[in-house]
């Protein structure tokens, strides 16, 4: 499917999602409410699924954050963008980690350099810092006296 | 990060293999749980070099950031620089002139070339020969004489500039990638002699750490190691960057699944970017080696990705700019991360033996894995 | 003739003539103690040596070439930096059994040097149970093992000394067999009566097939039994670091160290008796003549020659095979070389019944 007939398909589901414009690939927008049903119809739904999960990463953007999810589907070959828009304060989605198993990883990762929270996660601990290490370091915000690095 | 470590309730051991450890190439940290010496579980533990390259990236500028890239996957730097570039070129619209593309692929084949090689005398040190590791290391040495004459440098080459390459090829660039050519032709032969076809190598590496196609994909696997699985998903064939697309190659899959299978496709592979290179070392079109583009560069606010494929598999950068002359968030998805999620998967049931074979054949740079 | 063993009977009775024969005996033990630690060194510099020019030849590389000339007091080096290295005992070890490891691994390695003949005359005991002695005290090694991986209190070393022991207890079988399977030819235990046996010709042509078959096993099974690649998986480096032997620093791991060479030299200098004729020359039936210009070259350049080409041998296994797994090292005992070893030994008596060999 090229990008129009992705975009129209996707609009068919129960909840469809809201576009970006713009982009190489079709990018929804969903809210974290919605993001778990809404992957499994990506993941499973004829003529869509999506069984790979290539890029899972956060955005910080001050006023909130984004998790950017990159699909790939092995089978009809084509790519998709999901975002999901956080509340800066408290960051939470549910994980994906059951339907992609990669996801387990990349969001430990976005957990451990963003504080983004994935409820349901299996195994939610730091992945790079260290336990006891406070803050996240990626986040817009973030100082360290010690290790900063300025350029 | 380190908890306690001892035996469970059930009477299993845990082990810490790693930070150092001979066969983990790095500062990986497995704990591993045990039940005589059949794995239970293995949980990776990252970061030991984590330098946070993305953070690093945003106060660096489009031309910069760059060649911090060349330090996460050491042995395939130039695939890396040549992912960045990609994406700042794509986002600039940068038409780079032909001499720069074939390049870049050339300079890209052989850097696989050199990871390959590097990766099979590492595998054979990792099932207990120790031999291979030095006729391994003969050969890729020739290619860092390469690198050497024409980038400067032998390992992070730096060679990529947004639009082009820093520098036109070394005068005797192509002489001597011929010369490479028709040793290494030889060579490759002598790596099946000595390590494929033999028996003890072989029931190391046949059935064992078994990765479905299913599994590949749902962990996220690239490279070899989904190929080795069946899984179709060259960025080369699939999605053509530079001049692939014109190119007469083909993608190396295998069906087994095991190491024996990740193990073939990536001889082969290295028999396809001989190819390759055989193909271009003789079409080099002339002319400009490097568009014209200004000394500051700024992308228009948007996201850009691009994908290539480096020695290990995928390689993502994802750039979000604002406008300004670095970079809002980067985000590198590197091959080594989701392919090390799937090792608990592979490893489970298997032998302490077995593990570090299919470690082998994941080939594991840290520096990737950690960024 | 100027020979080893004349060297020994003359300073035999030069003491006889001098002293009380209790204080000969007192003397000739010292003497041969003296010797036998001599040896033990010389051999470990020579072997560690030997290990590190073949393996450099067999990987393109120049191997050691900065100490002495051609590199040749590299491992003199090696030693005295050992030497002189602390030598650790991590805090939960078991302290009196992790320094009594390393001295059972090398005790027991002194201890088999006991019957093996170097030349013609010259031999430390020539005790009439000599080969059985040899397989009952190359047995005992494995306990060292066992006390250096339990007393280190490290998995690895656990981990190692059980594979170690697992190892060596079956392989014991198939070397053992295959022994046997000489002693069913000689009629004799003892060294000097396999290799008079040897006197018109090696086991290994006389013995046809069956000679040569448990030769094989028993280069393979001794090969396991020293923990060498492609069966060092007590070691094991890129899976258990360095196995038992993990823990250890300086002497005390210099001693295992040496005592894993002095292992290959004696299993070695054993196959070369029982299968190539010890220090017996090459001859060849009743070509007088050919025998003849064989006895000129010493005895004792026969039996190093021979035991120092296994040792090569068992150096190349080492830098060209992969190591196998401890479920398909234990598979290859069981069932392969011991069930080929036991129907070996049955033809082997059977030959040596029927008086088949030459």
């Amino acid at each position: 499917m090229n990008k129009e007939e992705l975009k129209v398909r996707l609009e068919a589901l129960l909840l469809p999602p809201t576009f970006e414009e713009g982009a190489e690939w079709t990018t929804a927008v969903v809210d974290p409410a919605g993001w778990e049903g809404f992957a499994r119809h990506l993941r499973s739904d004829a003529g869509l699924e999506f069984d790979f999960l290539f890029c899972v990463t956060a955005v910080d953007w001050r006023t909130h954050f984004t998790m950017v999810y990159h699909l790939t589907s092995t089978l009809h070959r084509h790519t998709m963008v999901v975002k999901v828009k956080l509340d800066h304060d408290h960051p939470s989605l549910p994980t994906v980690s059951d339907i992609w198993r990669t996801a387990e990883f990349h969001e430990r990762e976005a957990f451990d350099l963003f504080g983004v929270v994935f409820t349901g996660h299996p195994d939610l601990r730091r992945l790079f810092m260290t336990d006891e290490w406070n803050g996240w370091p990626l986040r817009k915000d973030y100082e360290d006296p010690v290790n900063m690095i300025k350029l | 990060m380190i908890q306690e470590v001892g035996t469970t309730e059930q009477g299993e051991l845990v082990i810490n293999l790693g930070p150092q450890h001979p066969s983990t190439h790095g500062v990986l940290h497995l704990v591993i749980t045990l039940s005589g010496e059949t794995i239970k579980k293995v949980e990776p533990h990252l970061g030991y070099i984590h330098r946070s390259i993305e953070k690093m990236c945003e106060s660096l500028s489009y031309r910069q950031f760059i060649y911090v890239t060349s330090r996460m996957d050491y042995l395939s730097s130039h695939i890396n620089n040549h992912g960045c570039a990609l994406c700042v070129e794509k986002g600039m619209q940068i038409e780079v002139p032909p001499r720069a593309k074939v390049i870049r692929v050339l300079m890209d084949e052989l850097t696989r070339l050199a990871s390959h090689q590097l990766w099979w005398g590492a595998m054979a040190m990792d099932v207990g020969a120790l031999t291979p590791f030095f006729h391994a290391f003969r050969e890729r040495e020739a290619i860092n004489d390469i690198m050497e004459e024409t980038c400067g440098a032998r390992l992070t080459m730096n060679y990529m500039v947004p639009g082009g390459v820093m520098a036109d090829l070394h005068p005797d660039f192509q002489k001597k990638v011929k010369e490479f050519i028709r040793f290494f032709r030889t060579k490759i032969d002598e790596y099946d002699e000595l390590v494929t076809g033999n028996v003890i190598f072989k029931s190391r590496m046949e059935g064992i750490g078994y990765l479905s196609a299913e599994s590949a994909v749902s962990y996220g696997c690239t490279g070899p190691t989904a190929r080795g699985s069946g899984v179709s998903c060259d960025i080369r064939k699939l999605y053509p960057y530079e001049v692939y697309g014109q190119l007469q190659f083909e993608e190396v899959t295998a069906t087994g699944g095991d190491c024996f299978a990740r193990y073939m496709v990536r001889m082969q592979e290295m028999r396809q970017s001989l190819s390759i290179i055989e193909q271009l070392i003789d079409n080099i079109p002339e002319g400009e080696f490097q568009a014209k583009t200004k000394a500051v560069l700024k992308l228009p606010k948007g996201e850009f990705y691009s994908r290539v494929e480096t020695a290990r598999g995928e390689f993502g950068v994802y750039i979000i700019s604002e406008g300004g002359t670095t970079p809002y968030r980067i985000k590198f998805r590197s091959p080594g991360f989701s392919n090390l999620s799937a090792l608990d998967h592979m490893a489970r049931g298997y032998k302490i033996g077995d593990l570090v074979a299919i470690m082998g054949t994941l080939d594991l740079v840290i520096p990737d894995i950690d960024r | 003739m100027l020979s080893i063993e004349n060297i020994t009977h003359s300073i035999d009775a030069w003491l006889n003539s001098m002293f009380h024969p209790t204080v000969v005996l007192l003397v000739e033990s010292l003497i041969v103690g003296i010797c036998a630690i001599s040896l033990f060194a010389v051999l470990g510099l020579v072997l560690v040596l030997m290990e590190r020019k073949v393996s450099a030849y067999m990987q393109i590389r120049l191997g050691p070439n900065r100490v002495g000339p051609g590199g040749t007091l590299q491992t003199v080096a090696d030693t005295l930096k050992l030497a002189m290295k602390e030598g650790l005992t991590p805090d939960g070890a078991d302290k009196f059994l992790f320094n009594l490891a390393p001295f059972v691994v090398i005790i027991v390695a002194m201890l088999i040097l006991a019957p093996v003949a170097f030349a013609k005359g010259t031999q430390i005991w020539d005790l009439n149970i000599g080969v059985l002695y040899i397989s009952a005290v190359s047995s005992l090694s494995v306990i060292g093992i066992l006390m250096a991986g339990w007393a280190s209190n490290n998995k690895y070393s656990l981990l190692g000394a059980m594979r170690s022991g697992a190892q060596i207890v079956s392989y014991e079988l198939s070397a053992g067999i295959s022994v046997i399977s000489i002693v069913v030819l000689t009629g004799s235990l003892r060294i000097q009566d396999i290799i008079a046996s040897q006197q018109d010709g090696w086991w290994l042509f006389k013995g046809h097939i069956p000679a040569l078959l448990s030769f094989v096993i028993f280069i393979i099974a001794v090969t396991a039994e020293t923990n060498r690649a492609p069966f060092d998986l007590a070691e094991a480096e890129s899976e258990l670091t360095a196995g038992f032997h993990t823990e250890y620093s300086g002497m005390k791991f210099a001693l295992f160290f040496l005592a894993e060479y002095v292992n290959i030299f004696i299993v070695c200098a054993i196959a070369a008796t029982l299968y190539l004729g010890g220090w017996m020359p090459l001859h060849i039936g009743h070509w007088t003549g050919f025998n003849q210009v064989m006895d000129y070259i010493p005895s004792s350049l026969w039996f190093m020659g021979k035991t120092f080409f296994l040792i090569f041998v068992i150096m190349w296994f080492r830098w060209t095979f992969p190591r196998l797994r401890i479920d398909q090292l234990l598979n290859l005992e069981w069932k392969y070389l011991l069930p080929i070893s036991m129907v070996n030994l049955l033809l082997m008596t059977l030959i040596a019944i029927e008086g088949w060999h030459f």
